[in-house]
């Protein structure tokens, strides 16, 4: 059965390692859903987090062949149970005086904000986790969005509870 | 403090990795590194092709256990080392390719003869490297010998580009290297050896399944002395081969789509498959939901991704297959001075009536001249004692069931791409490396024409290999598919009488013989293998002949077809 798997890879911080690595996805047969890139506290290791969607067999063959790049330190899976995720998105709304106020009231129920201001837009930064963005995404449509980026997701595990 | 040139820094660091041999061909970006060869005592042979240097460094690593070498220039001459790149890396063969590249500040412009070989050979390579620092070439040049050489082996690809070749580096530079993300694992896990002896002590019909990872560990001491303590039947893969001496009462031969009929039965028979240094592909399985469906298996192999890659595996041990295979040994001598020798002479039994029962066949006793005869005769006449190179299709499988192999390296072929032209240029490498062996390549008509120019490479460096060709003037083995799955419509694998290859071989200043008869099989190869140039034997051998046994692709291994 196909499932989302979340990866986080610790990778040396070379030229040519985030080639090497989606290439083996697509070669594989891998379709990336997500991917977020970016050093780590260690300026020499950078941490690339993947979203792939795939059967657990193959999941682990490809993680076995992402070990045998030799820029690869360490390749965890994460368990979505027991981990922190984000995503930012910045979405540029339609909004004229007759609709501003209603959408500064949603993107204050969503916690998101307003990061830019014009005549007949806003731009609303929101970060979350993939369902309260779709959440806020879904709330904005009807007044028309202009443009929409979204990073791919970072995850962490959360701290021990013990 | 000297200066030397990046050219220069990197024939010091070959030589320093015990580097003889460099095969290659150059090319405007390339002229620093073949001036800086130009004064160096370092053996470069002259390929004609940018493949041949590719296969002949192959060939040279297959035969002597070291990492070979080649060079070509940028852009055309980086892409045609890339069937041999791919070929190395299908069957695990530790070589160094190097290429130049256009100068730094020309990359991304598509610059006369540029190509991005770095990203072109991302997946066929264990792992590349674009130099962009002169500082860091003799560490780069270290990683890539240690990557290529250890673990599970392969090609590794280093790109120059020419004004780091031509850029001045401290000579006394001192090179270290860490390779933090590469700890290839040797030695077996103990808790799994512990489980997998006992399984064997248990087992009822077990069989080993050796590949080329016995080979190169060097563990074929190890697995004889194994399978005959144990009393084991052996099985081989095609790279297996020479890894346990076929000559042996407990080897099978090869199993798969062109393997023995007794290796495939035993594969179906048996309860346990002790596979080492294998990748069970599809050419042994066939169809994998039907193979060796009464086995438990146990896997041994250097690299993780290969266990349960394509078979479910019981009992994963990862690890050197020489390391491994003494442990198992050392702990299953104990477990029978424990309990008693086990006992498995019912299955060896068996084992011995399907060989008796079910030999490899061919028309031995007909008047015409039958590839398969001239395979046995070379086999018989070089005391099977040469180092047998093939090319790929009908005169690779004939060649992998009639010529006995008995030692490790004495078998030169294309097991995991199928690259035809592949023979005569690593029969070039073979000879290069082994220069006291006899080096044959046993080709077809249609593979050794695509890469026949290595021939003017052979005579001028004075490499004299001999090239026996089963010339049949078909594309042997597509024809052979046409005939059973196509209705004989033989589409384009005609090629008969596309070339007179002994005029082809005397315009090289080879000698070349043609035989057309069976009684002359004999004499004209005693007499190639005399004169001491490299020579080509045109054999024109039945054209229509097939190779049997065969399971037809998709098919479970039991079900095999043979001749009457």
């Amino acid at each position: 059965m196909s499932a989302n798997h979340i990866i986080s890879v610790l990778v040396e911080n070379k030229a040519g390692v985030l080639a090497k690595i989606s290439g083996l996805f697509s070669r594989r047969g891998f379709n990336i859903e997500s991917l977020a890139v970016g050093p780590t506290d260690d300026e020499s290791t950078s941490r690339i987090t993947l979203v792939v969607k795939a059967e657990t067999h193959s999941m682990e063959q490809v993680v076995k062949q992402l070990y045998k790049l030799i820029n690869v330190l360490k390749i965890q899976e994460l368990d979505p149970a027991n981990i922190v995720e984000r995503e930012l998105v910045l979405v540029k709304v339609n909004a004229d005086s007759s609709t501003r106020a209603e959408i500064l009231e949603i993107a204050n129920i969503f916690r998101a904000n307003i990061v830019d201001v014009a005549k007949k837009s806003l731009v609303i930064e929101i970060t979350g986790t993939s369902r309260k963005i779709s959440g806020i995404e879904e709330m904005l449509k009807s007044y028309g969005i202009l443009e929409l980026v979204r990073t791919g997701k970072v995850a962490i595990n959360r701290g021990s509870k013990q | 403090m000297g200066k030397i040139t990046g050219a220069q820094m990197l024939i010091r660091c070959l030589k320093a990795e015990g580097v003889e041999v460099i095969f290659g061909f150059p090319g405007g970006v390339v002229i620093p590194i073949y001036d800086a060869l130009f004064d160096s005592d370092l053996r470069h042979i002259l390929v004609r092709h940018e493949q041949g240097a590719a296969h002949a460094a192959d060939g040279y690593a297959r035969v002597t256990g070291k990492t070979g070498v080649c060079l070509a220039t940028s852009g055309p001459g980086a892409t045609n080392l890339i069937t041999g790149i791919a070929n190395a890396y299908m069957d695990s063969i530790p070589i160094v390719a190097i290429t130049g590249q256009v100068a730094t500040h020309l990359i991304g412009t598509d610059a006369f003869q540029e190509a991005d070989i770095t990203g072109i050979t991302a997946p066929i390579t264990k792992h590349n490297y674009l130099i962009k620092d002169i500082k860091e070439l003799p560490e780069i040049i270290k990683e890539a010998f240690c990557i290529a050489s250890t673990g599970r082996p392969g090609p590794v690809l280093i790109d120059i580009p020419v004004d780091i070749s031509k850029a001045l580096i401290d000579e006394n530079i001192k090179a270290g290297y860490d390779l933090k993300g590469y700890k290839p694992t040797y030695k077996g896990n103990p808790k799994q050896i512990i489980q997998a002896v006992k399984k064997i002590y248990e087992s009822k019909k077990p069989v080993i399944f050796a590949g080329g990872g016995i080979i190169s560990s060097g563990a074929s001491e190890a697995l004889a002395k194994f399978a005959r303590d144990a009393q084991i039947p052996v099985i081989t893969s095609l790279m297996g081969k020479g890894s346990f001496p076929e000559t042996d009462v407990l080897s099978l031969g090869m199993a798969g789509m062109h393997g023995t009929k007794y290796a495939n039965l035993t594969f179906t028979q048996a309860d346990l498959i002790i596979g080492i240094g294998v990748r069970f592909d599809d050419r042994i399985t066939g169809k994998l939901s039907e193979f060796a469906r009464n086995a438990e298996v146990i896997h041994v192999d250097i690299d993780p991704a290969e266990i349960s890659k394509n078979v479910r595996v019981d009992i994963p041990i990862v690890g050197d297959a020489k390391s491994v295979l003494i442990d198992i040994a050392s702990r299953y001598e104990s477990m029978v001075k424990e309990k008693g020798a086990a006992v498995k002479k019912d299955w060896i039994k068996t084992v011995m009536d399907l060989k008796k029962t079910c030999p490899l066949k061919y028309g031995r006793e007909s008047e015409s001249l039958k590839p398969a005869y001239i395979v046995e005769k070379i086999y018989e006449l070089t005391q099977g004692d040469a180092i047998i190179c093939t090319e790929v299709g009908q005169n690779q499988m004939w060649t992998a069931q009639y010529y006995r192999f008995t030692k490790p390296r004495t078998l030169v072929t294309s097991g995991g791409l199928g690259a035809m032209g592949f023979g005569l240029p690593a029969a070039i490498g073979a000879k290069t490396g082994c220069p006291d062996k006899m080096v044959i390549d046993i080709a077809g008509d249609g593979s050794i024409q695509m890469n026949v120019q290595e021939l003017a490479t052979a005579v001028i460096n004075k490499i004299p290999v001999k090239i026996m060709i089963l010339n049949n003037g078909y594309l042997g083995m597509v024809r052979q598919w046409q005939e059973f799955f196509w209705n004989k419509r033989y589409s384009h694998t005609n090629i008969h009488e596309s070339v007179d290859f002994v005029k082809l071989a005397e315009a090289y200043g080879a000698r070349g013989f043609r035989v057309k008869d069976k009684k002359d099989v004999e004499d004209t190869i005693k007499k190639a293998l005399e004169i001491d140039n490299v020579v080509m034997v045109d054999f024109w051998v039945e054209r229509e002949e097939n190779v049997y046994p065969m399971v037809p692709a998709g098919s479970p291994i039991s079900e095999m077809f043979d001749c009457d």
